[in-house]
This record gives C-alpha cells, sequence and structure tokens, in this order.
C-alpha cells in the first residue's frame, strides 16, 4: 500500500469537512474492497475518512411500510435481523449469501452499493425491491443511482446514510455464485410489489439492470414456465474465465424462473 | 499516529503509519506471531482474530481501525495451561496437518458457536467458507467443531 493519511470523524458533518478539504480523499465503510485494492496499488488515495465511528449510520427500523437500512449495517446484522427476516427476508438471505462470514462482519450496504461491482448482490436488491439512497442531502431511486460499471450518481463528497427498502408483497433472489469470491457470476431477484413485477439481474452485464421482457411475462402469468423461453440479448455480457457472455445469458433465465418457482 | 486497544484484555498503546495492517501490527510491533499471514487477500482466513467478539480478517483492517476495540488472538484463549475448549477439541480429534492455517479456523469456528451453538455438519463447512486448508485437512477441522460444539 502506498502512504496515506487517515482520520476517523465522528459525525456525518465532520465528514463531509475531511472529504472538501482533500481533493484526493476517499471514504473507507466496511474496507473489504477497498484495502484489497490499495493493497494491489490498483487503488491510491492520498486520504481514507473512515466512516466507521458515526454511530448514527448503523441500524435497522422499520418505518410507514419501509424497511430503512442504515449505510454502515454489516451484511451480517441484515441478515440475522429479525426485523428484515420478517418484512423482506430474501434481503436478508442475499446479504447471507456474500463472501464469507469475516467479509460480512465487516462489509456494508453502503460500501457495496457506492462501489457498484457489476457482480455484487446489493444492486440487484435495490433494484429488484425498487428502494430508495438516502444520502447527506438527496434521495435517489435505486434504478437511477447505478449508472454503469463501477458508477453511480454519488458526488465525490457525497454520503450514502441509508438505504429505504418499500415491503414487497413477495421476492425472492438467487444466484450462481462464483465459488471461491462467491460473487454472483449471475443473480436475479424477483420482486412483486404494490407497483407491479420487478426483475433485476447483477453478475451478466456491466452494471445491474431490470428485464422488461420478463416483467411483461410475469406480469401476465407469474409462474416459471412464463419466461421460459425468454432469452436475453447476452451479446454485450460479461465474459471472463468463469463464464462466457452467452453462459451468463443463459443463467439468467435459470435464475430467474428458480426465483419465481420458490415464490409459486 | 497514535493508537490504543486492547489486545487479550491488555492495552496496547503505539504509533503506527496509516497503511500499518492490524496483523502486521500484531505480528511486527507486538511480536505475537500466533496470528498468520497466508494469502494477504483477504481470501484465505488464516489471519482471523475477533473484533469486539467477532471474527474479521485482520489482514483486511488498518491497525488505527482498532482504536478503542477489544481485540482476541489465538494467544488469548486458553487460561495458563488451560486450552480453550476449541483449541482442545482441534487437538483431540487431530483438526491439523501442518497447523498453518489453524489458528484462523479455530477463531472463526468459535464465531460460529457463537452464533449457532449445534451446527450440522453442512452449516459447519459453510462457517467455514472464509478460512482455505491448503492441506485439504477438513474431515477432521470439521470433526473437531462438532466436538467442540458437543462440549459446550
Amino acid at each position: 500500500m502506498y502512504r496515506f493519511n487517515y482520520e476517523a470523524p465522528t459525525s456525518i458533518d465532520g465528514t463531509l469537512t475531511a472529504l472538501r478539504n482533500n481533493s484526493e480523499a476517499k471514504i473507507i465503510a466496511g474496507g473489504m474492497t477497498l484495502l484489497p485494492t490499495m493493497k494491489l496499488r490498483l487503488a491510491s488515495p492520498d486520504y481514507l475518512v473512515d466512516i466507521n465511528n458515526i454511530q448514527s449510520l448503523a441500524g435497522i427500523t422499520k418505518n410507514n411500510g419501509s424497511i430503512v437500512i442504515g449505510a454502515m449495517t454489516r451484511h451480517a446484522d441484515v441478515a440475522s435481523s429479525a426485523l428484515v427476516r420478517d418484512c423482506i427476508p430474501c434481503l436478508a438471505n442475499l446479504a447471507e449469501a456474500i463472501g464469507d462470514r469475516q467479509v460480512r462482519n465487516r462489509g456494508t450496504i453502503g460500501g457495496s452499493v457506492a462501489n457498484n461491482d457489476p457482480s455484487a448482490d446489493y444492486p440487484a436488491g435495490l433494484v429488484g425491491l425498487g428502494a430508495t439512497l438516502v444520502t447527506d442531502r438527496r434521495e435517489i431511486e435505486a434504478d437511477d443511482f447505478f449508472t454503469g460499471m463501477f458508477e453511480t450518481l454519488l458526488k465525490e463528497d457525497e454520503i450514502i446514510t441509508a438505504v429505504r427498502f418499500p415491503i414487497p408483497k413477495r421476492a425472492a433472489y438467487m444466484k450462481f455464485p462464483n465459488p471461491a469470491s462467491r460473487y454472483a457470476i449471475v443473480g436475479v431477484l424477483v420482486a412483486e410489489t404494490s407497483n407491479g413485477v420487478r426483475v433485476a439481474v447483477t453478475g451478466a452485464g456491466s452494471c445491474v439492470f431490470r428485464a422488461q421482457a420478463m416483467e411483461v411475462a410475469l406480469e401476465n402469468e407469474f409462474t416459471p414456465h412464463a419466461i421460459a423461453l425468454l432469452t436475453l440479448d447476452s451479446t454485450k455480457f460479461n465474459e471472463d474465465i468463469h463464464a462466457t457472455a452467452e453462459y451468463r445469458g443463459h443463467l439468467v433465465n435459470v435464475m430467474a424462473r428458480r426465483a419465481v418457482s420458490a415464490l409459486t | 499516529m497514535k493508537v490504543s486497544f486492547s489486545v487479550n484484555d491488555k492495552t496496547v498503546e503505539s504509533d503506527v503509519e496509516p497503511r500499518t495492517l492490524l496483523v502486521d501490527f500484531l505480528r511486527n510491533n507486538l511480536g505475537m506471531t500466533g496470528t498468520h499471514v497466508g494469502c494477504d487477500t483477504s481470501q484465505c482466513g488464516a489471519c482471523v482474530v475477533h473484533m469486539d467478539g467477532r471474527s474479521i480478517k485482520s489482514c483486511t483492517l488498518l491497525a488505527l481501525q482498532a482504536e478503542g476495540r477489544e481485540i482476541t488472538t489465538i494467544e488469548g484463549l486458553a487460561v495458563g495451561d488451560k486450552l480453550h475448549p476449541m483449541q482442545a477439541a482441534f487437538r483431540e480429534e487431530h483438526g491439523l496437518q501442518c497447523g498453518f492455517c489453524t489458528p484462523g479456523m479455530i477463531m472463526s469456528a468459535i464465531d460460529l458457536l457463537q452464533n449457532n451453538g449445534d451446527p450440522t455438519e453442512g452449516e459447519i463447512r459453510d462457517g467455514l467458507e472464509g478460512n482455505i486448508c491448503r492441506c485439504t485437512g477438513y474431515h477432521n477441522i470439521v470433526k473437531s467443531i462438532q466436538t467442540a460444539a458437543k462440549a459446550q
């Protein structure tokens, strides 16, 4: 790791000040991606602003029919939350299947979505459930937030404070994990919400996306059969040593059908 | 930068570079070499310690991030000559081959039983996802944890 300076403010205001005073500063949340990236010298921020000491950023509450999860809530705490298990069990399952226990004890929902790894699970969780991101200055719909590979609408000095999930009628998340890293080679979240059916796909493309054709088909008939013959255009899907683009395209359909089966 | 935290119930204070990892601080500054560095990429789990009672990978935490926290390492488990029940179970069931992964395995195993006192074999294997044994000696490691769970 290259040298850097470090500060751990205890308030959002203190964090904003630190970020504004240091143009090359980077926020560190759980650090499960940032620290390994810095060790490999793929990232070299000269100033780290650690937000782990801001108590108000962690915690899970139920509010007006929504579950609100603080940005610094660890994956392990989402997975074991009775409130999440009760209201949105698929979100607890999604959190439980991220990385390994030690990663889940540190990694945070805010850090995961701010990083927007194309194979991360939470982006599918947020988009599939129609969540809203709350930052220090505004609210952003998950549909708009994720803009491309590792790209989001966040400004350089903007901090995610919480994610608000409307409680769906029913929802399931199925992923085909990379057996070593547990990142999603493909992950699909299917939700029936008060605003209709939503299908969000992670791992397949450069960024999480909604499979609209599947949403329409499932709106008509909520069965695995209804989407069995729907193939997505996989020409621009990710391709690596783990899976070809074509295989990922195939997996999207398989995972989507498994999710629907789990709900019917 | 100044840092102060507890390691195995003793307060340590030091001046560290911000880029110092917790595992390097434990090994190089405190001379506590029971916590191992295997992959150094948060995959293998040889470096697992507990922070405030939860297992974490100490190769993926800055020493400064332990400020004010309680760290427990493999050296902090035994009381005098009396092994921790998990250590005793690993000894009893021969839950090790070369022993390199053992400190991390034991620290993860203790956290596993904290969260699930009566795990099935499958749950133990899932719970050890973050720990790799290069000797592939998982069979006796799983047996050791089953023995420790029964002894509780």
